[in-house]
Order: structure tokens, then C-alpha cells, then sequence
């Protein structure tokens, strides 16, 4: 059952992204960014964390979680130290993403060969 | 042939785009890597004996290496290309944009070519996400919990 749940909300989650697409002017690029920013207004609104309690990685596994992880790390960080946290917990829980897309992007390119 | 009539033939023989086909390709591809997602989860959990929180950041870790790794082989923009949003909104979509700008420039040499534009793409995600999240948690503060 979970993993119909993970399926049917991760499929729902980009057939909605791809009519967008579709049907405006938006490049991927905006989509992206729109869906990341939702992520943090579904966070801020309590609702994320029910979404992956429901769906697991059919949540998790889609860009909006990212800024899920940075609304909550953000505000863990008000808790623990007050408005300091905010600016030196932002990236605590998205590191291993973005640490992990910078190393293998690199690692990668030095050494595969760029196409013409 | 008028204006007006060879516009009417350019448009009946522009391909359409199968904007139906497009919203099912995107379903299931997007679908099949929260699918993916979810069995990987379950698989460390059940033999590596993982928290749900770490094994979640594994998979993570593991679907952004496998999607670099498909990218600088060249597999990767030919799927984009036919899934669209299936592949971009999930992570895989990230590592991808980053592994992607990394080629491209990579010909420009290693600082000013690789490393000035491997965010490229990226960066407008992190910006906007940064940007949302300390918005939200700023108005979160004020209003009080």
C-alpha cells in the first residue's frame, strides 16, 4: 500500500507540473522553483510533514521537499538559537542534497567527455 | 497564397504537441521514481536496519548519484527530453541540472567555465527555496507558535 501511495502522489505531483508546462509560457526552470517554493508554504502550513507520514518518498523524492527541509531546518535553528539559527541551520537538513549534487556533478564531469 | 493561408498551412503542419500523452508519460515516470524511492527505503531499513530518517537521506544520496551518473553518460537529456516533468520535479531533475551545466561548461575550463556556471540551473531553485523558506520563517516568528 505504501508503495501504490508513493507512486500515485509522486505521479500526481509531475502530471500536474507537466499541464503547467504544457499550457503557459513557464520554462522548467520556473516550475522548479514555484514547486520548491511550495514545498516551504506546505511546510510552513503544517501540512508536508502529513504528506510524507501518507505518501513516503512519493513526497520525499520531489524537488518541493527541498524547500520542506529548509523552512523546517530554518526554524529548528529560531528554536535552538533565535535568529542566528535561521542563518546557520538553513542548509542543515537539504546538505546531504546539495553537498551530494556538487560532489557527483564534479566527480562526474571531470570525468566523462563533454559532447559536441 | 496569401499571408493568412500559408500561416493555416504552416500551423496545420506544425507537429502538436500530444499535451495528453505528455501528462501520462509524466505520471508514470514521476510515479515510478516515488515507487523506486519508497522499495530503496524499505530495502535499508529492512537490511541495514536504518531509521526512516537516514535511510530517507540514502536514497536521496543514491537517486542523485545515479542520475549524475546517467547524465554524463548522455542517457539522461534524451529521457528528459521525452518525459519532461516526470523526471525534472523530482530530485533527479536537481542532480541533473547540476551534473548538466557541469558539461556543458566544462569546455570553458575548470573555474571559469565549470566552476562559474555549474549552478546554473540549480541556483534559481536554491535562491527561491533560501528565499521562501526564511520569508515564511521570519513570518512564522512574528506571528508567534
Amino acid at each position: 500500500m505504501n508503495f501504490l501511495n508513493a507512486f500515485l502522489f509522486a505521479g500526481f505531483a509531475c502530471a500536474i507540473a507537466q499541464i503547467i508546462l504544457d499550457n503557459t509560457k513557464l520554462t522548467p526552470g520556473h516550475i522548479t522553483s514555484i514547486y520548491t517554493a511550495i514545498g516551504a508554504l506546505l511546510s510552513f502550513l503544517g501540512v508536508y510533514d502529513d504528506l510524507i507520514v501518507k505518501f513516503g518518498a512519493g513526497a520525499t523524492v520531489l524537488i518541493s521537499n527541498f524547500g520542506h527541509m529548509l523552512y523546517q531546518a530554518a526554524i529548528q535553528g529560531y528554536m535552538a538559537e533565535g535568529i542566528l539559527g535561521i542563518f546557520s541551520n538553513m542548509f542543515t537538513k537539504s546538505s546531504a542534497a546539495i553537498a551530494g549534487a556538487i560532489i557527483f556533478a564534479f566527480l562526474v564531469s571531470l570525468v566523462a567527455k563533454p559532447k559536441n | 497564397m496569401t499571408k493568412e493561408d500559408y500561416k493555416k498551412l504552416v500551423s496545420k503542419h506544425t507537429p502538436r504537441e500530444p499535451k495528453l500523452r505528455n501528462i501520462v508519460v509524466a505520471f508514470f515516470v514521476g510515479g515510478l521514481i516515488g515507487f523506486f524511492g519508497e522499495f530503496i527505503i524499505f530495502m535499508l531499513q529492512e537490511s541495514f536496519g536504518m531509521s526512516k530518517v537516514i535511510a530517507g537521506m540514502w536514497t536521496a544520496l543514491i537517486i542523485i548519484a545515479i542520475s549524475s551518473i546517467l547524465t554524463a553518460f548522455g542517457f539522461f537529456d534524451n529521457w528528459v527530453n521525452k518525459c519532461k516533468c516526470g523526471l525534472i520535479i523530482p530530485t533527479t531533475g536537481f542532480a541533473h541540472s547540476v551534473t548538466g551545466s557541469a558539461l556543458d561548461y566544462k569546455k570553458d575550463g575548470l573555474i571559469t567555465g565549470l566552476g562559474a556556471n555549474i549552478f546554473k540551473l540549480a541556483g534559481s531553485v536554491i535562491l527561491y527555496g533560501v528565499i521562501s523558506a526564511f520569508i515564511l520563517a521570519i513570518v512564522r516568528v512574528v506571528i508567534g507558535v
